[in-house]
């Protein structure tokens, strides 16, 4: 059983939905982000995202191409994203899962990519512009390396599709909320629920919902169907908001406690 | 040889469909409603009209006879792209892909542009139509190209400017597959050259095969036999495919794609995808592309903000790979030289992207013998680039002036 596969069980058993904040490797620079993971475990995140910028971030918002800008502005690469996450694991037994795109992640090879990942303590890999049908050997590579391959679903899956990557995704199903690109929004997207309650009820496979969560309020409400929530933008902006490290890290921290505290059983 | 993706949109290992999942059901929709409506009788006769009747075609196969004396090589044939509507090859493009979208409901188009050749282009084929039109065009572009932004707007679309990333094609192509995710309902991508996800290259070659199927059946009118060779630009590549398409067959045809060298191919300043790059992710693509040791794609640079493309169509990737196809390429001031060269010879000024196959006609016609003949595809016309042409040469003027 796997990092991912434990964690969810266990927060299943407890009836809770998993805090999955996201961050931007490297934003602004990699003690930052160091600082920024383990403040996060504490702070009550059941799993942690860890975004891998790229310079042409095709399904990302103004908010996470400007930190992705940033992150390459200050050095951020794979390969410094994968020490840091190696040096981490000394104190953080959260579970850690990357986001990123293809060409950053295949650039060395598939099976390269998925043995510094596990050698590294990555749990899961999501990569967003590389459908199941793209990324079979890829899929295996990970599989090989005992690394969960992530997969998206979203609106305009259809319900074929949606029993597709429900079966073949690991660790968990990550579901866009929205068509649109990354970037908290004041309102939550509506008609989610059904798809994710099929995905999670047909198929036993944990659900996470991410894309435009940016309230507390939302959270709770996506905590009503789904097995955790993915809070991006409205995170990396309150950490690109902040004067200095420490300001950030603990507006990061604030923020994170006033999402598990919504997200907490009642 | 054929050259035709498979089921899964590849050609050998380049092609594919490597996009966000939200796109997913969106190209599945594109890849059912193409074939069957392009086969349809009544679309077939619908973009023969408007080709025919609007964009100009058949646009003319030229002897260019004084450059054809003065490079003391083959007969040089212009295929005169530039004559059609719009100014360039791509109106072929954009007549099938917006007749497409009405076919398939869709009211709402989107399109991204470099020079601003195919968003001039998008926008007339929508103001056309009656559709409504997004451009989506790199900040620096904006500014290079200032008239194309306003003949767009003339014809009715709205022009965005896209200041994220290095603020040019690649970027302008990331917002509106961005646009395209968030409104993959409504709207259609009219993408402008054999790039992106699958079936994008087939579909844009398919429209701009026009090109190859009146050369081909002109030259062995002017001449009796096949052309010796075929050179076009390569950024995208939709000319160039274009062009050489209904030529993959006839084995004894020679076709050069020729890139943009920019400041020169050890410069790390080009767009030289195919003669420089390795294979990659991109845009929804497989394909060879230019990228750092940490897979970031490199800004592009070239003198002609059409060629500014880290990419290239897996198609060309293909080619490549297979030795179907030569690619070369030519630095900016070949192309400038070229623009120039062409102007005084034929009067005939060439958009700077079409200088770069003049730039390699002039390295090559003179190693050919007087009896071979060359198509070299004029993809469109130079006046959009006269300002900055201008602006080029009196600076250069001013500087030798002051040495």
């Amino acid at each position: 059983m796997s990092r991912l596969d434990a964690c969810f069980a266990g927060l299943r058993e407890r009836g809770e939905c998993a805090l999955i904040p996201f961050v931007t490797a490297g934003d602004p620079d990699m003690q930052t982000t160091a600082q920024l993971v383990p403040a996060l475990a504490e702070a009550g995140a059941d799993v942690i995202e860890i975004g891998v910028p790229f310079s042409d971030p095709m399904a990302e918002g103004p908010t996470i191409q400007r930190s992705s800008e940033r992150a390459l502005a200050g050095g951020a690469t794979l390969r410094r994203v994968f020490e840091m996450i190696a040096d981490l694991r000394a104190h953080v037994a959260t579970p850690i899962v990357l986001m990123g795109y293809a060409n950053v992640f295949l650039c060395n090879g598939e099976a390269s990519f998925a043995e510094a990942a596990a050698a590294a303590g990555v749990d899961g890999v999501i990569c967003v512009d590389l459908p199941p049908e793209e990324g079979e050997s890829y899929r295996a590579a990970l599989a090989a390396a005992g690394v969960d391959s992530i997969l998206l679903a979203s609106p305009t899956t259809s319900s074929e599709r949606l029993a597709m990557l429900a079966e073949q995704t690991r660790g968990f199903l990550y579901y866009v909320s929205l068509t649109g690109v990354t970037g908290a929004r004041s309102e939550l997207a509506a008609g989610i629920e059904a798809p994710v309650r099929r995905a999670r009820e047909d198929h036993g496979v944990p659900v996470c919902v991410g894309f435009g969560v940016s309230k507390p309020e939302h959270a709770a409400r996506i905590a009503a169907f789904a097995d955790g929530v993915v809070v991006g933008s409205a995170l990396v902006e309150r950490v690109a908001a902040a004067p200095s490290r420490d300001t950030a890290v603990d507006a990061a921290v604030r923020f994170v406690a006033e999402l598990k505290e919504a997200l907490r059983p009642r | 040889m054929k050259s035709e993706a498979d089921a899964r949109g590849r050609f050998g290992e380049y092609g594919g469909r490597f996009v966000p999942e939200t796109l997913i059901a969106a190209l599945d929709e594109l890849c059912e409603a193409y074939p069957r409506i392009s086969r349809q009788p009544d679309f077939r006769s619908e973009l023969d009209g408007l080709l025919t009747h609007y964009a100009g075609r058949p646009t003319p196969l030229t002897l260019a006879s004084r450059v054809t004396e003065d490079l003391g090589g083959g007969r040089v044939y212009l295929k005169r792209e530039d004559l059609a509507h719009t100014g360039a090859h791509k109106i072929n493009n954009v007549l099938g892909q917006c007749l497409l979208a009405r076919h398939m409901g869709k009211p709402r188009v989107i399109a991204e542009t470099g020079a601003g050749q195919h968003g001039v282009a998008a926008a007339t084929a929508c103001a056309l139509f009656g559709q409504e039109c997004v451009v989506y065009m790199g900040a620096e572009d904006v500014d290079r190209q200032a008239l194309n932004v306003f003949r767009m707007e003339l014809l009715g679309a709205e022009v965005r400017p896209v200041h994220s990333g290095s603020k040019t094609l690649k970027d302008a192509t990331n917002e509106a597959l961005r646009d395209w995710v968030t409104n993959v309902r409504d709207t259609y991508y009219c993408i402008g050259s054999v790039v992106g996800p699958h079936p994008y290259p087939t579909l844009v070659r398919d429209f701009q095969r026009v090109i190859g199927v009146e050369a081909r059946r002109q030259i062995l009118e002017a001449e009796g036999r096949l052309p010796d060779v075929l050179i076009a630009c390569v950024g995208g590549g939709s000319n160039a495919i274009g062009l050489f398409h209904p030529f993959l067959e006839d084995e004894q045809v020679r076709m050069i794609g020729v890139e943009a060298a920019g400041e020169g191919l050890e410069s790390g300043r080009h767009g030289a995808a195919v003669s420089a790059g390795e294979p990659g992710v991109l845009h929804g693509m497989r394909t060879r592309l230019l990228f750092d040791d940490d897979g970031q794609i490199f800004p592009a640079h070239s003198i002609s903000a059409g060629l500014d493309y880290p990419g290239v169509g897996p198609e060309h990737s293909y080619l490549a790979d297979v030795g179907r196809a030569e690619y070369a390429s030519a630095s900016d001031e070949e192309a400038l030289a070229a623009f120039q060269y062409l102007s005084h010879m034929e009067g005939i000024i060439p958009a700077l992207e079409s200088a770069h196959a003049v730039a390699h006609l002039r390295k090559l016609a003179p190693q050919l013998g007087r009896d071979a003949s060359i198509v070299v595809n004029l993809s469109g016309r130079g006046d959009k680039d006269a300002p900055q042409v201008r602006d080029l040469l009196k600076a250069r003027a001013g500087e030798s002036a002051a040495h």
